[in-house]
């Protein structure tokens, strides 16, 4: 396969693929093959609870496996138009030919709906390779404190799956807020593991559910709801974070005239983020996970001024490259799209 | 430049805008699904030519192989690429189908094409001076244009052109006779020039070495394969481009007369500088639906195989504003441009005379 694999590479078959290139060709075949794109086959579907599914993914050879905590972006075709959105693998990082993504459908949610519930076996999805920053260290702490909410337990279960491959023997706490007890998932696999699992049901986070654990020299990864996030935050203890399954920010509305220069559009901007405004305006920019973690949508700000919607941030630099969908516009903004 | 009021032009354009906008919510997996198939027909009709050249010793295997990649070559350039391009499977959102993103099997480098076709042709279409589609720098195809004595050979160079249009085209988006004018700076044409050569390399490259080579002692039956499959591309492409604007009956415009078009002037600016060509299902897609040139005009970014419906309601469109709507047989529309292009190189008075 490896020999296949680099005479595809080769700058011979480029040549004679010209000017498509070898994927053009090759996806043909089967939809999964590339010698560039990630890309996997969905080769299990567990129903975890009846809103949450995990997709077993078989990724092509072009995958070069995660760290646990990332997470990629994941390409799914709906009604001809291609739909990009972040996962968490949940997945051990031990565990390159198969990778999993828990998907719970959100409602209104026109991706994890259609993942959570019609995802068949032998769908194939396009992949990004492993991105985010939220992962285990290299070096394995001793003691680790992972806390979160709802479908943000996926990047802890992946580091917690990958420290159990690695036979950690340190000092490891999960602490975890479901709503109820037919929402956990991996409930079965939590009740053997070699870490102390605690389980939370109904509640929000409160500062004393932390005093039974040792926190001295630990670090903690915190991975849920905004609100709850918060609430940890304000403990005041240093923390890994991963930001995913906080709500889309919401801009106030100040934004004046927003022109696409390249779509050659001109529109106003109603309390939107720039994403949401160029696809108001019938624009298809490329998109990911729409809470300003993947950069998948970064486009080029010609002129204005936009705030960081994460930070408050302002920024009037002519010729920046701007994360639209965590961009408001302050005043009138023009983009090179 | 017509007889309609501009509270008539204005509502023509309403009528258009609001069709366009119909058209435009109804595009999804239908297209998707069209586009995929006919790339798919693209790329296995290019591998069966390429493999079929290598069958010299049975003379009508090599024969169909030509063909087929001739019609490879076609649909690559005129359903898939001509209308990737143009924007009209963005929506999809694959990077592989995007404007920007998509290069087609011809010397041309894509973004200067998107340059002088997308924006220069589309926008000024049919103005002389502007559009620079109007002759391709080389004919004389309107009376606008000032009668030299170069222009006794406007059928030769048209003939020529039509052999090497892909030549044409690539050169064509240099603007060279703007460089020797001084209008245009040569270090503004140098990268367009470098990118040209690039892609110019690759092509010929594959064409003219890589697969000729492949075929060990059959190089040469190779390469006058890969040849001939490129000349039927050039020859279909130019006979189906000149008849989308240079049959009688097309308008062509003054600069003058277009400086403060509103939006229902433009599109009727496109209506009366285009002209169709009839025919049936697979002469539509062999002409990347390009013989509906008035709908493209119309809507450039829409997807080019709904054309033919469009197209009904367009008629009706115009019927009902007494416009007129260019069309006929290929041979027809082909015969009155080859007519245009014989009575264009001679002096207007000569013509003048016999007409008289």
């Amino acid at each position: 396969m490896s020999i296949v694999r680099s005479i595809l590479r080769s700058p011979l078959a480029a040549a004679l693929t010209a000017p498509h290139g070898v994927d053009r060709y090759v996806e043909l075949v089967h939809p999964a093959w590339s010698v560039r794109d990630v890309r996997g086959t969905v080769t299990k579907l567990i129903r975890e609870t009846p809103t949450t599914t995990t997709l077993v993914i078989k990724p092509n050879g072009n995958w070069t496996g995660h760290d646990a905590g990332q997470f990629v972006r994941v390409g799914v075709e709906l009604s001809g138009v291609r739909h990009t959105r972040c996962y968490s693998v949940s997945s051990s990082a031990h565990r390159r030919d198969r990778i999993t993504l828990t998907v719970r459908a959100k409602e209104g949610g026109f991706v994890s709906q259609h993942l959570a519930h019609h995802a068949k076996e032998g769908d194939v999805l396009a992949l990004s390779p492993a991105q985010g920053e939220f992962v285990l260290p290299a070096l394995r702490p001793r003691r680790l404190v992972m806390i979160s909410g709802g479908s943000g337990i996926t990047p802890v279960m992946s580091m917690l799956r990958t420290l159990e491959d690695e036979g950690h023997d340190g000092d490891v706490t999960f602490l975890h807020y479901a709503r109820s007890r037919d929402e956990l998932i991996y409930a079965d696999e939590l009740a053997n593991v070699n870490a102390r699992v605690l389980v939370a049901f109904g509640t929000v986070f409160h500062p004393s559910h932390l005093s039974s654990i040792n926190l001295e020299r630990a670090e903690i990864f915190l991975c849920g709801p905004e609100p709850m996030m918060a609430a940890v935050r304000a403990c005041g203890l240093p923390l890994h974070e991963e930001r995913f399954t906080s709500e889309p920010l919401r801009p106030a509305t100040d934004g004046g005239t927003i022109h696409f220069r390249r779509s050659r559009v001109r529109t106003g901007c109603d309390g939107k983020t720039m994403l949401e405004i160029a696809e108001a305006s019938g624009l298809n920019p490329e998109s990911g996970c729409r809470r300003g973690i993947c950069h998948g949508c970064t486009q080029r700000k010609v002129s204005g001024v936009v705030r960081d919607l994460r930070t408050g941030a302002v920024s009037d630099a002519a010729d920046e490259d701007i994360q639209l969908c965590v961009s408001a516009p302050v005043g009138d903004v023009t983009l090179d799209l | 430049m017509n007889h309609l009021t501009r509270e008539q032009v204005d509502a023509f354009g309403a009528e258009l805008d609001a069709l366009r906008a119909r058209v435009q919510a109804d595009v999804g997996e239908r297209d998707a699904k069209y586009i995929r198939r006919m790339i798919r027909l693209q790329r296995t009709l290019g591998i069966a030519g390429r493999g079929l050249l290598y069958a010299w010793a049975f003379p009508p295997a090599w024969a169909l192989g030509v063909a087929c990649l001739g019609v490879a070559k076609i649909l690559d350039n005129m359903e898939v690429g001509h209308n990737v391009m143009h924007g009209q499977y963005e929506f999809m959102k694959d990077p592989a189908l995007t404007a920007k993103g998509f290069e087609w099997d011809t010397t041309c480098p894509g973004d200067q094409w998107r340059h002088s076709h997308n924006h220069l042709h589309h926008t000024y279409t049919n103005i002389i001076g502007k559009d620079r589609d109007v002759g391709y720098g080389i004919l004389r195809i309107a009376d606008e244009q000032p009668w030299r004595p170069y222009y006794l050979g406007n059928l030769a160079y048209a003939f020529f052109l039509a052999l090497f249009f892909e030549w044409g085209v690539a050169l064509h988006d240099l603007e060279i006779e703007r460089v020797t004018a001084g209008e245009k700076s040569w270090s503004e044409t140098k990268p367009l020039v470098r990118g040209l050569v690039r892609k110019a390399r690759m092509q010929m490259l594959k064409d003219y070495v890589l697969f000729p080579l492949l075929g060990g002692p059959l190089f040469l039956p190779i390469l006058a394969g890969n040849a001939l499959a490129n000349v039927i591309r050039n020859v279909w492409a130019f006979m189906i481009i000149f008849c989308g604007h240079f049959p009688a009956g097309v308008a062509m415009f003054r600069e003058e007369d277009t400086r403060e078009e509103s939006r229902g002037q433009w599109y009727l600016r496109q209506l009366l500088g285009s002209a169709n060509i009839r025919g049936g299902k697979w002469f539509h897609v062999l002409s990347g639906n390009l013989s509906h040139q008035i709908e493209h005009h119309l809507f450039p970014d829409l997807p080019a195989h709904r054309y033919a419906e469009i197209a009904v309601e367009v008629r009706a469109i115009c019927e009902r504003y007494g416009l007129p709507y260019n069309t006929g047989s290929l041979g027809k529309q082909f015969g009155s441009v080859v007519a245009r292009i014989a009575e264009m190189s001679l002096p207007p008075r000569l013509v003048d005379q016999r007409s008289q």
